[in-house]
């Protein structure tokens, strides 16, 4: 269990202040000009030492993807992006970094924006944030009254201003390119790669874009060093996360944890276990809606990281934990998922602007008992026809949720199909 | 970057250049690969999926059309996962889209339809309910399905790069996502017939074709449109006798595969309001008459007093007809011919008349004046060139005359010679654009030069040329843009008034004072019936239009498909058009009707068939000879007696064409004209009822 002076999200509870004030105190913006002065390569060195992965559900190394930048400015500006167009099912972590806070955003910015020669940084807000939008902006008019932003910020010679853009609620703009597509003022929907945004994002210039909470532990692991991170976790799967556990759990939680704990313990721990006891357990969904299912006797051994989790075909995702009893309609609740993505697809690409709708329409026949038995095998043909074959990674998320469901619970499925609907218990 | 990229598709090796498409390498190597919405004259967009190849240490099947090729890669285009995934895609695309080939007008010429023949499978496994979609009103040609529509976004993607107006989009996401265009108006393009041919699919298909044929049933004739002096190559489709349809044929260097709305819709004009039979004036009527009969009557009014006949030629003849028609002159001893019914001021070295950039050589300029032609509605597809340079960027256009609405940044610099004049004189700002550009262009239009001043206007923009380097050993970007397919060829051989020889204005008051007997109109439907005066009007065409309603005896000609004969673009490209059907009833081709009338006449011309016309021809214009060539022109010269700025009236450049829909015979003869114009008109006052109207 993570130690308290490991935590890196001290007010993720909102139990103290979002305000500049209060973020000094728990120390925000602690030398962070000096930090600045060791110069762009110590601050990519430190956080290629921490071992840092994407928290936005790829888990590409931060380090590396901050040195995709041009070494050398060729007269084209460089932008950061900030993803914060949280909205993957079951994920909430960003909203309370938005919330309670906001200096570790902003203040990872300025490093993460200075690491990679960029005088401007856009944080992307998903449009159903409005208060955490608002909470955002506060903090930002603090920094820059503080003179924290904006010319020479931080005292560390290096000026640099951050925008606040509210999106309009689209799940598919938090796609890195569809959200540089969205801020450009088109519409949402993902760009051909190459060219990588590193090379032609934001207005045709050298982008990055990075999660919330990527960035937001930047300036702890500057501070603390990229060793101290790196000693979390285990290896190639480092440093603390933002675990969201939601679903049929007894205290549903945001809680930051040690990457690799075990997803027992962490339900057990925090959220007060299962429902009903760990044996109602039917399902989880360790990573938000689009990463497969997971069923119980996975969930009984397995550890919370990227590479265990994809041992056991699956993923870390998000970290969003979606916990599941034994009352829940396993074939229900994945057609609801599936009904999200056919909802959010941008149909832009034939497989997944196509595939999601036959997907959802086929899961929603099964749920209610009125498909075929051999419908289950076409259909997970039809996911493996998605996955790998659209523009961006939806297809992906639409189909690997379908896929966990078959993989794990097929002779549930063969049973509503062939006995009719209520035959649930064929999966004890 | 010269350096060449090996890669090996399918096991064969292949080089290509940097940069290459790893589907243009496929191709290279002959490896074909199926695909909806690339299109290599619009921007990538990657969405279709159905190009997907393998590329070797590559996690995920890669689309081909838009990925670059890399050194060493190995793409595998027929391994089982391509085929595979081709499958899938193949399948998705399906399941929405309805089995209603036997109704769809695109059936036979299918992208989707030949597709599914190899990739799609035997039967569907889609239980569900298929989408349906609301269709959307396009105008007057492009009549839609959008249930068929499979969101390729071809033709986004060209209303919005090509055509320059972007008002097709798509809304909604998902599977709902649709294809409209702006609040359901139809498209305000002269190049919206295009998306029919860009659609893959049967969603947007020809609305005066619909329902109509079917393509194997077509015979297919390869010529020239004559709509424009463009001379846009096409495919004209017939069944039995009848135009069914036009399509576009490729020409990199002229109309890449792009056609005007006029050219493509032309057709139900080649079918009504013809000429089929002579006609000799009887009173207030038109009766009908025999050929024999007619000739006679003209004989009789001819007869020694060839001297005062006159001859003016349209704008959709072709040269084979004005070089007979000026050999019957000369044998009349008439030296009052014009090849210029609307009175250009166009005349001299060939290099004063022509578009020397050539339409292709648009593409290489580095800023552009346009004085007195608005491009848009006198060349579509010309302007579309102009628009595909302007998007490479650093390209600064000026404009002379009143501010059109033009499908790319233009600067409305002035209104009239008196801008020119400044221009020239160095005191203008586009002066410094002019000078410091390596490869200027002057476009200088029809507008300008009818005007009673236009010889004035042609030496200040041929000096103009000249003082801005644009006239120079290795590039001329002098240009004058045409709107009559004719003129250029009459230009060539000389249908100019000869010694002592009167214009077209003075051909119409010479008419009115009797020093002029006969006038034979040529095609020529641009001249008011009354300025003719009591003068004995021959009418020589192929439309019941204006000449012919005034004429005193008409003599029934080939149209443009109807005939085989050469027309020279405003490049000076020379093109033969092929015969799609003969002339209807007893009209017969253009030259002959001038051969047998001159027997008749006791002036017999010296050919007796269009091998002999042509040699003849040729000996005139040599370049003729050279079909599709561009030849050597002289340089542009102003006259000197021109020369003085001064002479320049102060009275605004207007434009030669402002009905797009109606500029000659034929297309006044087609209803689907008429429609366009009249949609046009709604939308025009709709968009002044909005409010933000001026």
């Amino acid at each position: 269990m993570l130690r308290d002076e490991d935590r890196i999200f001290k007010n993720i509870y909102g139990l103290g202040g979002a305000d500049l004030t209060a973020a000094k105190a728990r120390g925000d913006w602690d030398g962070t000009g000096e930090l600045i002065k060791k110069g762009r390569d110590w601050v990519i060195d430190e956080v290629k030492a921490s071992g840092l992965r994407g928290r936005g559900g790829a888990g590409f190394p931060t380090g590396l993807k901050w040195s995709f930048m041009p070494k050398e400015n060729d007269g084209r500006p460089h932008y950061l992006v900030i993803n914060a167009d949280e909205s993957e099912p079951g994920t909430c972590k960003d909203r309370d970094i938005l919330r309670h806070e906001p200096h570790k955003l902003l203040e990872g910015c300025l490093l993460a924006g200075f690491a990679m020669g960029a005088h401007v940084c856009y944080i992307y807000v998903r449009g159903e944030f409005i208060r955490e939008r608002e909470a955002l902006q506060r903090a930002v008019d603090e920094a820059y009254a503080a003179g924290l932003l904006g010319k020479d910020a931080a005292g560390s010679g290096w000026d640099y201003d951050i925008y606040v853009h509210h999106g309009a609620g689209a799940y598919i703009c938090g796609e890195e390119t569809a959200l540089i597509e969205s801020l450009e003022g088109k519409k949402g929907q993902p760009r051909l790669k190459p060219p990588f945004p590193a090379n032609m994002g934001l207005y045709g210039c050298p982008t990055t874009v990075n999660n919330v909470e990527s960035i937001a532990v930047a300036p702890t692991i500057c501070r603390r060093s990229g060793a101290w991170f790196a000693g979390l976790g285990r290896d190639g799967n480092t440093g603390t996360k933002l675990f969201c556990i939601s679903g049929h759990v007894n205290h549903p939680c945001n809680v930051e944890e040690e990457m690799g704990i075990a997803l027992k313990e962490l339900i057990e721990k925090h959220a007060g276990g299962v429902r009903g006891g760990w044996d109602n357990l039917l399902a989880v969904i360790p990573g938000g809606s689009s990463v497969p299912l997971l069923p119980k006797e996975i969930c009984d051994t397995v550890l919370m990281d990227f590479d265990s989790l994809k041992e056991v075909q699956s993923g870390l995702g998000t970290a969003a934990v979606i916990v599941m009893d034994k009352s829940t309609d396993i074939i229900k609740a994945i057609a609801r998922i599936s009904h999200f993505y056919k909802h959010e697809s941008c149909g832009q690409c034939t497989p997944c602007r196509e595939g999601t709708g036959w997907m959802w329409r086929v899961l929603e026949r099964m749920a209610a008992g009125q498909a075929q038995v051999k419908e289950i095998d076409m259909l997970l043909q039809v996911t493996k026809q998605i996955e790998g074959h659209t523009i961006c990674a939806l297809g992906d998320a639409a189909a690997w949720p379908v896929q966990g469901l078959i993989r794990h619970f097929r002779p549930l499925i063969e049973a509503r199909l062939t006995q009719g609907p209520g035959h649930q218990e064929a999966a004890e | 970057m010269s350096d060449k990229v090996n890669l090996t598709v399918d096991g064969t090796a292949v080089s290509v250049a940097p940069g290459t498409t790893i589907l243009q390498a496929c191709e290279e190597a002959g490896a074909e690969i199926p695909r909806f919405c690339y299109h290599e004259r619009l921007s990538v967009a990657g969405n279709c999926r159905m190009c997907l190849v393998e590329v070797e240490k590559a996690p995920k099947p890669v689309a081909s059309c838009a990925m670059p090729v890399a050194p060493d890669m190995v793409v595998s285009t027929k391994s089982d996962s391509v085929k595979a995934a081709r499958e899938g895609v193949m399948e998705f695309l399906l399941i929405n889209h309805p089995l209603d080939c036997p109704i769809c007008d695109q059936g036979g010429e299918c992208d989707l339809q030949d597709q599914a023949l190899g990739f799609g499978g035997d039967a569907s496994r889609f239980a569900d309910n298929k989408r349906a979609v609301e269709n959307k009103h396009m105008g007057p040609l492009v009549s839609t399905i959008m249930t068929r529509c499979i969101h390729c976004t071809r033709c986004v993607r060209f209303a919005q790069e090509v055509a320059g107006v972007p008002e097709i989009g798509a809304i909604g996401r998902g599977e709902d996502m649709e294809i409209t265009t702006y609040l359901e108006a139809s498209l305000d393009s002269e190049l919206s017939g295009n998306v029919i041919d860009l659609c893959p699919v049967g969603a947007l298909t020809s609305r005066p074709y619909a329902f109509t044929a079917r393509p194997w049933e077509l015979k297919k004739t390869e010529t020239i449109d004559v709509m424009d002096a463009v001379g846009s190559n096409i495919r004209v489709d017939m069944r039995g006798r009848e135009a069914m349809r036009i399509m576009p044929r490729n020409h990199d260097d002229v109309n890449e595969e792009w056609l005007s709305d006029k050219s493509r819709f032309v057709w139900d004009g080649l079918n009504t309001q013809r000429l089929d039979r002579p006609y000799v004036r009887d009173g207030q009527n038109l009766a009908p008459a025999s050929w024999e009969e007619a000739f006679a009557h003209i004989a009789e009014k001819l007869n020694g007093k060839g001297a005062k006949a006159a001859a003016i030629a349209g704008d959709l003849v072709c040269g084979e007809g004005q070089f007979a028609l000026k050999a019957l002159m000369d044998k009349l001893e008439s030296p009052h011919v014009d090849c210029r019914q609307d009175g250009a001021k166009l005349s001299g070295p060939r290099g004063n008349y022509i578009f020397n950039t050539s339409i292709a050589g648009i593409e290489e300029a580095d800023a552009l004046l346009l004085i007195g032609t608005n491009p848009r509605l006198e060349a579509p597809v010309l302007n579309a060139r102009i628009r595909k340079r302007y998007l490479m960027g650093n390209f600064p256009i000026a404009t002379l005359g009143a501010p059109a609405e033009l499908t790319y940044e233009a600067d409305n610099i002035g209104a009239g010679p008196d801008t020119l004049a400044d221009v020239l004189a160095g005191k203008h700002g586009f002066s410094d654009v002019l000078a410091k550009a390596e490869r200027p262009m002057i476009i200088l239009g029809q507008g300008a030069l009818t005007r009673a001043d236009g010889d004035a206007v042609l030496a200040a923009a041929i000096a103009l040329a000249e003082k801005s380097g644009a006239i120079s050993d290795t590039w001329n970007g002098f240009n004058v843009l045409h709107t009559a397919a004719a003129r250029v060829a009459g230009l060539d051989l000389g249908l100019l008034p000869g010694e002592g020889g009167l214009d077209v204005a003075g051909i119409q008051q010479a008419a009115q004072s009797g020093e002029v007997e006969t006038v034979i109109l040529y095609g020529a439907d641009e001249i008011a019936g009354a300025s003719l005066g009591d003068a004995f009007v021959i009418y020589i065409g192929s439309h019941g239009d204006r000449g012919a309603h005034r004429a005193d005896v008409i003599l029934p000609a080939a149209a443009y498909t109807e005939k085989q004969a050469i027309y020279v673009n405003t490049e000076g490209r020379p093109q033969m058009t092929e015969p799609a059907a003969t002339p209807p009833g007893e009209a017969r081709e253009d030259w002959k009707i001038f051969r047998a009338l001159s027997e008749v006449l006791g002036l017999t011309l010296p050919f007796d068939n269009l091998a002999d016309l042509r040699s003849a021809m040729f000996e005139v214009a040599p370049h003729f000879a050279q079909l599709d060539g561009l030849s050597e022109s002289a340089a542009p010269q102003a006259a000197a007696k021109d020369m003085a700025a001064a002479k320049m009236s102060r009275e605004a450049f207007a434009y030669s064409v402002n009905d797009f829909y109606f500029t000659n015979p034929i297309a006044r003869a087609s209803a689907t004209m008429a429609d366009c114009a009249k949609a046009k008109q709604q939308r025009d006052g709709e968009t002044e009822g909005t409010g933000t109207h001026g």
